[in-house]
């Protein structure tokens, strides 16, 4: 990747990592694994319950029996671990890490070891807490993507109405995961235009005001298409109101699955504490 | 600037869900009101414009690079209330399907950029931009600034978050059970970055595309219709201020003292000595004051010392005219520099 173009490439490369993001988790939800078969309405709420209970625990191995618990639902719902450690676990790790580390460190405690050369105490308070920020973090960064990778977005969003989620809040949050994709596409064309168009360096402010005009011309397409949208929604039949098919039926799998996650929430809540 | 899982403790998260709902429920109503059928297309696709923009990499001077959130632009476009529900709307989708900040802190990564950020940034460019043209070079200015001020406010709030966790909750032993930095480590760290990088990725878009707006499609920023904030609609959140006033007593049932709000007096009180000590980790406090407390307590006497002025004699009456004082206080300058903005 040549200095110049760096922004570039990176804005381009972000905003393909977005779409084929999206693009990977819709293939994986239809899949054929244990997960993909539970109602939407089941797995959201089960899986946040985990999350909630993780969180709310405070002892490390029973959030790294969590952690366990969910790799063995990607592994039977034919998430790879690859595909989690790329998408997830480096990630995680990346953001985390380096703001757990020093707490090994920083934290007020009785030293168990000091850091040859420098002599930083390595405190047993601080080892903890450090663990238990980065199996909090990968648990749940676990779970979230989880759900994503074996539940079609819009059947998560549907279940959401499970919460008493107002429905035009869902409707929202449809819409906006289908216009995320056009958006995503059209700041990924007008990037990767520029980038075929661009000849010699660009100076800093040069580079700034493309940013900032591909930002205000994606401003104004998505004024006009809101406004085009609106006509569409009109023209047939829209007046306002909303509704959402709630079209999900619960077999005897799900009562078993919801059984489950109550049981493994209710334990991890109980022996967390 | 979005704080994932395992970071707040489940109260904290709580507590945010529960700051933002008010703020999410006037909004919908105020924007429903103002949009009746738009509201649907306009909120879905300003939602998914914030989502991309925060995507996008914007060139710094010094040769780094930052990310912009977009409040400036969003508030100054959309109006506090839209920008609120369109940032928010990106942010759950953000946490629920691409794992950026957490399902649990989806309320605080709300209440902090979204809800926050777009009230301040409305302020800041409501006081500069004033009634200045459209055209007018001072309102690229103002966006800029309100999109710094809005992201720092954001970060500073986030900071506080993180900082109040490790005294708030931790094992008997000292571990601090989530983020593990106090207010000292917490706010430096997160305003450094904010400061000097997010800042200004932020000031550069807002005042960009303001700048490229104003070239391009003024339109876009003269719809004054969504943009003033009608006190009188604002029912559920006078209602929440009444509710939470009228519960201001029940601080008196807290055990204890508020962990680093001691006078210097406290020093040579034994039973207010045992609870410091109780609260810091069993630790002794100073046999007496810090000489620097005890030289700067003595500079301003408040009205209200302890939350009770000394004609009141019932300290629940006390705390309740405290929190009226204070509400009225800060509603007579929000009210004064809405005014001084038009």
């Amino acid at each position: 990747m040549s200095a110049r173009h760096g922004f570039i490439e990176r804005t381009v490369d972000g905003l393909y990592e977005a779409m084929e993001h999206a693009l990977h988790a819709e293939q994986s939800a239809g899949a054929t694994g244990l997960l993909q078969k539970l109602d939407a309405r089941v797995k959201v709420a089960g899986i946040l319950s985990l999350i909630v209970a993780e969180v709310l625990s405070h002892r490390l191995w029973v959030i790294v029996s969590i952690f366990a618990g969910a790799v063995a639902l990607a592994m039977l719902s034919h998430v790879s671990l690859a595909t989690l450690a790329s998408r997830v676990w480096i990630g995680a790790l990346a953001f985390t890490g380096p703001i757990a580390i020093p707490a090994i460190f920083l934290t007020p405690g009785a030293a168990i070891h000091r850091v040859p050369a420098i002599g930083w105490p390595v405190t047993m308070q601080g080892l903890t807490t450090a663990a238990l920020l980065l199996a909090r973090v990968e648990t749940a960064a676990t779970l979230t993507l989880l759900l994503v990778f074996t539940t079609p977005w819009n059947h998560v969003l549907k279940a959401l109405r499970v919460f008493r989620v107002p429905v035009v809040f869902v409707v929202i949050l449809g819409m906006t995961c289908r216009y995320i994709l056009l958006m995503l596409e059209t700041a990924h064309e007008m990037f990767e235009s520029r980038r075929s168009r661009t000849v010699g360096a660009l100076t800093g402010p040069e580079r700034r005001r493309m940013t900032v005009s591909t930002a205000g011309v994606l401003l104004s397409r998505t004024s006009q298409l809101s406004g085009d949208v609106y006509l569409a929604m009109q023209s047939r039949g829209f007046r306002g109101e909303v509704y959402v098919l709630d079209d999900f039926r619960m077999s005897r799998l799900d009562w078993s699955a919801v059984a489950a996650f109550v049981a493994l929430a209710g334990w991890a809540v109980w022996a967390g504490h | 600037m979005h704080i994932p899982d395992g970071y707040l403790s489940p109260a904290t998260c709580a507590v945010m869900y529960t700051s933002a709902a008010p703020f999410w429920y006037v909004a919908l109503h105020r924007v429903r009101d103002a949009l009746h059928t738009r509201l649907v297309p306009r909120l879905s696709l300003f939602a998914a414009f914030s989502f991309v923009i925060m995507m996008f990499n914007l060139p710094l001077p010094g040769g780094t690079t930052g990310h912009a959130v977009g409040i400036g632009i969003a508030t100054v476009v959309l109006g506090p209330w839209a920008a609120m529900l369109a940032i928010s709307v990106a942010i759950v989708i953000q946490a629920l399907f691409f794992g950026d900040g957490g399902v649990t802190a989806i309320g605080a990564n709300c209440f902090n950029m979204a809800i926050v950020g777009a009230l301040v940034s409305y302020a800041v460019y409501r006081l500069l931009a004033g009634r200045s043209p459209i055209e007018s070079p001072r309102r690229v200015m103002a966006a800029g600034l309100a999109g710094y001020a809005a992201i720092n406010v954001s970060a500073l709030l986030a900071a506080v978050e993180f900082g109040i966790q490790p005294a708030l909750y931790h094992t008997a032993s000292g571990v601090p059970l989530y983020c593990p930095y106090g207010l000292g480590v917490a706010i430096p760290a997160m305003m450094l970055g904010h400061l000097t990088v997010a800042g200004f990725a932020e000031f550069f878009v807002s005042a960009g595309v303001v700048a490229f707006l104003q070239k391009s499609d003024p339109s876009l920023l003269g719809e004054a219709g969504l943009r003033r904030v009608a006190v009188s609609q604002a029912r559920p959140l006078w209602a929440t201020l009444g509710v939470l006033m009228i519960l201001t007593p029940l601080g008196i049932l807290a055990a204890g003292s508020a962990w680093g709000e001691w006078s210097a007096r406290d020093y040579s009180n034994p039973a207010v000595r045992q609870q410091i000590a109780a609260s810091t980790f069993h630790q002794a406090p100073p046999a007496q004051a810090p000489a620097g407390l005890e030289r700067l307590s003595s500079l301003w006497t408040a009205p209200f010392a302890s939350y009770a002025p000394p004609y009141v004699r019932s300290a629940a009456f006390g705390y309740l005219l405290s929190a009226m004082f204070g509400a009225g206080l800060v509603t007579l300058a929000s009210a004064g520099v809405s005014k001084f903005a038009r």
